[in-house]
């Protein structure tokens, strides 16, 4: 099994455009950081110490895996034995972290064969456990990671501390390690200019938002993700809970935002969609930034109903695919800035087409 | 409020300081923040989570140059990270972590998960620390009966 898979197939199950409010949640996401007793972190590693981490992890795999059906196997991937663009469509699918390629001779992941589950060791900290899961599932995905990191806690001394809980490389994730984060889709609160002020009141509360795909703090896509600050003195359900209320108010205020634009100027919101979709359908040039927008604009029309036999999957899988490594990585040739623009156009184009001649969008 | 720098443009950043209990404004417009650079951390360019907790960090520091014994980070060295070095370091470290702690979390004590091989011993001591609050909460409302049950329970726990 394996490795062709996650390299060449965009589609992961967290894109599938299933699972709840996926018309605004895209993915779930839940992240524990957790390091060995004995061992430097891996910033001050040396090669010999990194190795001696990569060696005791990898001989855990098989006995972990003895009682996992097939599709939640475990598969071993080193770094080390990746090519460069190998690298960076697993960090576009969203399976490892850049950071987990900073020094790839002593780093690898631990893949699950649906791809809801990776393990990176050595990043930040000796293990990463992540869960991706589709629509807002944060629950389920904290409950796979929990019973991941039980199989690990098993098997691997880990550095806990009694007092500070589970101990890590950076203060800002001490205690329970957790991330829990949530991918929104968010363009009717961009559109009608609220985005700020929600961010603001996020911040207040003790999450933390980014934009995605883009650069900084800019949103490209209109895809945002909202995470938790705090990892200490609360427990993992309590963090849980609090991004959730938050994240179904945010839900609701996109959804009335949503029909408040329906209402009041449906006629500029079909046109700005419909324009996306034809542009899609018909460039022969198209940059990143520019997909990014025009896929969210064809999103929110399939999402409002606006337009039909579109799958949200494909819009979601088209947002991997065009990133310019797997885009290289698909057609097989290092491509240049302006020929990945090009590529990139006719990749969509096909898409938009197969989707038509499979029973057709119809406007 | 016109810039106390320039004296032209509105004032749009407003700074407070507070060293040793010692308050200091400033009410600058932001080309002027801009150009002092250094006296208004928020406006450098390249500010970011890792400057603010070394910044955090730094406010916490003592004289006296602390190593962790386990991989030799200096605390200094850790402020300027922001990470440390091995587990060891929270122990080394320990006198001058609570404050950090409580900036970034608010709180500095773990209530989350705990490893299922040590979950034993540690959550008989959990609940030992819950029943001896109830028990002084009980006491204080001199409901004596009550503070007695959970004493036997206590007594209970810490024999076995």
């Amino acid at each position: 099994m394996g490795l062709n898979k996650f390299i060449h197939e965009a589609m992961s199950e967290w894109m599938r455009g299933e699972g709840p409010e996926s018309d605004i949640v895209i993915s779930s996401r839940v992240r524990i950081a957790r390091n060995l007793a004995g061992h430097p972190f891996p910033m001050l590693a040396t090669t010999i110490q990194a190795e001696q981490v990569l060696a005791d992890v990898k001989a855990i795999v098989h006995p972990m895996n003895e009682h996992r059906s097939e599709s939640e196997k475990l598969a071993w991937i080193q770094m080390a034995d990746l090519d460069d663009l190998q690298q960076q469509v697993l960090v576009e699918k969203h399976l490892i972290s850049p950071n987990l390629l900073k020094d790839g001779r002593k780093s690898a992941v631990l893949l699950s064969e649906n791809e809801a589950v990776s393990v990176m060791v050595n990043e930040e900290d000796h293990l990463r456990i992540q869960c991706l899961y589709p629509g807002l599932q944060v629950k389920e995905a904290w409950q796979q990671a929990n019973e991941i990191d039980d199989l690990l806690e098993a098997r691997l001394d880990y550095a806990f501390d009694e007092h500070r809980g589970y101990l890590t490389s950076c203060p800002t994730n001490v205690g329970t390690g957790i991330r829990a984060s949530v991918m929104l889709h968010l363009p009717a609160l961009v559109m009608t200019k609220q985005m700020s002020r929600i961010l603001t009141a996020i911040t207040q509360v003790g999450l933390a938002v980014r934009g995605i795909y883009g650069e900084g703090s800019e949103a490209v896509g209109n895809l945002f993700q909202i995470s938790n600050q705090i990892t200490l003195g609360q427990t993992e359900m309590e963090i849980i809970d609090n991004l959730l209320g938050v994240v179904v108010q945010i839900i609701e205020h996109e959804r009335a935002a949503r029909e408040m634009l329906v209402r009041d100027s449906k006629v500029r919101i079909q046109d700005k969609v419909q324009r996306s979709y034809g542009v899609l359908s018909h460039a022969a040039i198209m940059d990143s930034k520019e997909a990014a927008g025009r896929l969210s604009d064809v999103r929110l029309g399939i999402d409002m109903k606006l337009i039909a036999g579109v799958s949200a999957g494909i819009l979601n899988e088209l947002m991997v695919m065009t990133q310019p490594a797997f885009l290289q990585q698909y057609f097989q040739e290092k491509l240049s800035p302006d020929e990945r623009d090009i590529r990139r156009a006719q990749m969509i184009r096909e898409r938009m087409q197969q989707t038509k001649s499979n029973g057709g969008a119809s406007l | 409020m016109i810039c106390q720098h320039c004296g032209m443009k509105p004032a749009t950043i407003h700074f407070t300081k507070i060293v040793n209990g010692e308050k200091s404004e400033s009410h600058v417009c932001e080309s002027c923040a801009r150009d002092q650079g250094d006296a208004f951390p928020g406006m450098q360019p390249t500010f970011s989570i890792q400057n603010l907790l070394s910044g955090m960090m730094a406010q916490v520091q003592q004289p006296v140059e602390q190593r962790c014994e386990s991989c030799g980070l200096s605390y200094s060295q850790f402020s300027k990270l922001g990470r440390f070095g091995c587990s060891d370091c929270y122990r080394h470290f320990e006198t001058r972590l609570e404050p950090l702690f409580r900036r970034v979390h608010g709180h500095t004590s773990h209530i989350g998960k705990i490893p299922n091989r040590t979950a034993g011993q540690l959550k008989i001591k959990r609940e030992l620390v819950d029943l001896k609050k109830q028990m002084q909460f009980h006491i204080e409302r001199q409901e004596f009966e009550q503070a007695a049950n959970i004493r036997d329970r206590i007594k209970e726990l810490g024999d076995s």
